[in-house]
């Protein structure tokens, strides 16, 4: 029992961070049909903008109050990692809007091997470790085969997951640039046709998925410590799968996947081997597409001739 | 960066204004990108702790080459007025034949050209670092090819296949004693027969979701290698592989039994063992060529560009999609499978790290690089990328310009990933951008690239 709770805590914040990133996969699938493949270096490339903001805040400007720097870390990165996006989709993408079908995929691979090696480059292959900054936790059960803990930065980054979906939410259901996205998505020349600024509506969405993966990124920091070029990779393919998993082009969907693979990934940890977590990943996004391509919540894709 | 010009403007004049416009633009971005990713750098000290340190001259130096290099491109786009789109250089097949042949006598050739040119010693990096490094790609990308650019199914996995060649030989070598003539079939026939497993579940799914399932796959037969270590060995791999025999004559410094140098009376030397190498990847890829080339036309191969131009077209012809599908990718896998068993008899050591999705990655990069489709274009895409790599290795006199710490080699996969975008963006066909249908009415037409449409699939 103590090792369920345990490990339900650690797959709900895990899971947390994959729902935020997934988002931005589901959000763009929606719009412009594209698997953007950069997105989850986009996600890496945040968590060491917010890297470099806390290291700058701590040692340059001597702010010692870990709150306050982590907060101002990750509104940074947040802002850094939109432009960073914006450029993305603007260089990389929108040239390629109407061109064949595999084009995007394309580019958005190369896109993918251009970020983990840029950040490479510009910052060393080395992992960079950095001081939990809310050490401190809270034991929920005493005396059993061992206290089941839950750290501030679980609590932290549930509450802020929590707030961010139902800002989100609030943003896409009832504000004109979410009735501009959804119109987009159902038909992009039609909304054009009707007056909605499609580049603009495209651009804000990259830029909101850069903010959310900016939010996951500081948060994986912040929980996990230590960031790594090539950390881009795995959370961006996992987040994928959430992703598909819900349904790509539903945002309650990427929610629910993001949850469902964290619980899986660390109960396969915790019950069968840690050495093949990552296949149980690929094996349901690999089933998922293969037997429910809708996911759990999605809508069929019509096949138009 | 806005790509906009105003039409209205006065033809074959550079607007100066607006390409200074553009190239502040441009170089705003930069600034605003760099920080802070750029500008500062976190590296760890003796305490192994974290600090920053700030470049400020390299992130203005950067800046300062967007802002030309913006400037420049804005002024040479003006300049064209209308741009003109090539009509594809047609080459007459008497000539496209004695061009290829020509090219087969050379590559035949180059191996004793670079021996006379620059020694046994000086050869064995040209022969081997060039030809066979830049052959092995030339021959993975054809295999790509098949799935990708003739059949039109996007495969990320592709280096599954290469992995499944390569463990084959190793296995089979090192367990039975197997020779690496018995391993090379038996390498082909496995990966085939695993191109079929893995594209069996992927018959109904196409473009992006294809992709990212093979992708998948890829990612589970490189897990298994590496956790699976009672069969693979894990992550340490598996080393001394029996080296290749001359059809059974080992390349050795041995009196005692027949060898390649006792049989043809020469003395031993190890270029000999590295020029086989070179002639047995050579006719590897040149049989992946023709294999491919005769394929194309057979009611098979006319199935598959069928299948790549359009799907539902093909169905409702009558096409049978699951045997187009599975022949494509079998096909395929079973030449990266015997480029895979190349590989592990080359480098007489395989692990999992050879086989990582950035190798797929580059597969892929140099079939898009070619153009999807076109055989002597992924050959020439296959040595500009992997001879470039080569080349970035040889510029270690950069060190004296940007400092010692520079190191060239290690902005390989920056130039492959910004290359792989800006030919998506510029020249979306590939560097040779006709392709030839291999089925035509009457004559043969080269239809330029810009009129051919791709499918949906």
């Amino acid at each position: 029992m103590d090792l369920f709770l345990q490990e339900l805590i650690n797959g709900v914040t895990l899971g947390a961070i994959y729902g935020l990133i997934a988002i931005g996969y589901t959000m763009v699938y929606g719009i412009i049909g594209m698997v953007n493949f950069a997105h989850g270096d986009v996600f890496m490339l945040s968590a060491f903008i917010a890297l470099l903001f806390l290291l700058l805040l701590t040692q340059k400007l001597g702010v010692t109050f870990m709150p306050v720097v982590f907060v101002l870390a990750a509104l940074g990165s947040m802002l850094m990692t939109s432009v960073w996006n914006w450029a993305i989709e603007r260089i990389a993408y929108r040239p390629l809007r109407g061109s064949f079908r595999l084009a995007p995929l394309i580019s958005a691979i190369g896109m993918s091997i251009f970020l983990s090696n840029f950040v490479q480059v510009a910052q060393g292959p080395r992992n960079k470790p950095i001081a939990n900054p809310f050490g401190r936790s809270i034991n929920l059960t005493h005396g059993g085969q061992f206290d089941v803990t839950m750290s501030y930065s679980d609590i932290i980054i549930v509450v802020v997951t929590i707030v961010l979906l139902a800002g989100f939410w609030f943003m896409v259901r009832y504000t004109s640039l979410g009735r501009s996205q959804r119109a987009c998505e159902q038909d992009m020349k039609m909304a054009a046709l009707l007056g909605v600024d499609v580049n603009r509506t495209v651009s804000l969405t990259f830029i909101i998925g850069a903010a959310l993966a900016a939010v996951a990124g500081s948060l994986y920091l912040m929980k996990y410590g230590v960031i790594n070029f090539a950390d881009g990779f795995l959370p961006g393919t996992k987040a994928f799968t959430a992703a598909v998993l819900g349904g790509i082009g539903s945002l309650p969907g990427a929610v629910l996947g993001g949850l469902l693979i964290g619980l899986i990934e660390t109960f396969w940890s915790a019950y069968f081997s840690t050495d093949y977590k990552d296949i149980a990943a690929f094996s349901i996004l690999a089933i998922t597409l293969v037997f429910l391509p809708s996911g759990l919540l999605g809508r069929p894709e019509v096949e138009k001739v | 960066m806005s790509v906009t010009t105003k039409p209205e403007r006065a033809s074959g004049q550079p607007d100066i204004a607006e390409a200074l416009k553009q190239a502040v633009w441009a170089a705003l971005a930069a600034i605003a990108l760099s920080i802070p990713i750029l500008l500062f750098r976190a590296g760890a000290n003796i305490n192994n702790m974290l600090v920053v340190t700030a470049r400020p001259v390299l992130v203005a130096g950067l800046v300062a080459a967007i802002f030309v290099a913006r400037f420049l491109i804005v002024i040479w786009q003006s300049g064209r007025t209308t741009r003109t789109k090539s009509a594809g250089f047609a080459i007459s097949p008497q000539t496209a034949f004695r061009l290829k042949g020509l090219l087969v006598v050379l590559l035949i050739a180059y191996p004793f050209i670079m021996y006379g040119l620059t020694g046994p010693l000086g050869s064995l990096k040209w022969i081997n670092n060039y030809g066979i490094q830049i052959l092995i790609y030339v021959m993975l990308g054809w295999g790509l090819n098949i799935v990708v650019g003739l059949a039109g199914l996007l495969d990320l996995g592709y280096v599954a296949f290469y992995a499944v060649g390569a463990y084959s030989y190793a296995l089979l070598s090192t367990k039975f004693g197997l020779s690496f003539w018995i391993c090379l079939p038996l390498a082909g026939l496995l990966a085939s027969l695993w191109g079929m497993i893995l594209g069996f579940p992927v018959l109904r799914l196409r473009g992006d979701y294809l992709a990212i399932v093979t992708l998948a796959f890829g990612e589970i037969i490189r897990m298994i290698l590496i956790n699976w270590t009672a069969f693979s060995n894990g992550y340490a791999g598996i080393s001394s592989i029996p080296h290749v025999s001359f059809f059974g004559l080992p390349f050795e410094d041995d009196d005692s039994h027949p060898t390649f140098a006792s049989f043809f009376h020469l003395h031993y030397k190890p270029i000999q063992q590295t020029i086989f190498l070179y002639f047995l990847i050579l006719g590897l890829s040149l049989l992946t060529y023709f294999v491919t080339m005769r394929i194309r036309r057979l009611p098979i191969g006319r199935a598959w560009e069928a299948l790549r131009e359009d799907e539902i077209a093909c169905r409702s012809l009558g096409i049978n999609t699951t045997i187009t599908k599975l022949t494509a990718f079998s096909l395929g896998a079973m030449f990266a499978g015997f480029a895979g068993s190349f590989f592990a008899v080359r480098q007489g050591f395989v692990s999992p790290d050879s086989f990582t999705f950035i190798e797929s990655a580059t597969i892929l990069a140099i079939v898009v690089l070619g153009g999807l489709g076109s055989q002597i274009g992924v050959a020439f895409a296959a040595a500009l990328m992997i001879g470039g790599t080569e080349i970035l290795r040889e510029l270690g006199f950069l060190k004296y310009v940007f400092g010692p710490q520079f190191d060239p080699v290690q902005y390989r996969m920056l130039i492959f990933g910004a290359g792989m975008v800006v030919m998506m963006i510029f020249r979306p066909r590939g560097l040779v951008s006709t392709r030839t249908p291999s089925i035509f009415l009457n004559e043969a037409r080269t239809i330029s690239s810009a009129n051919v449409k791709e499918g949906h699939g």
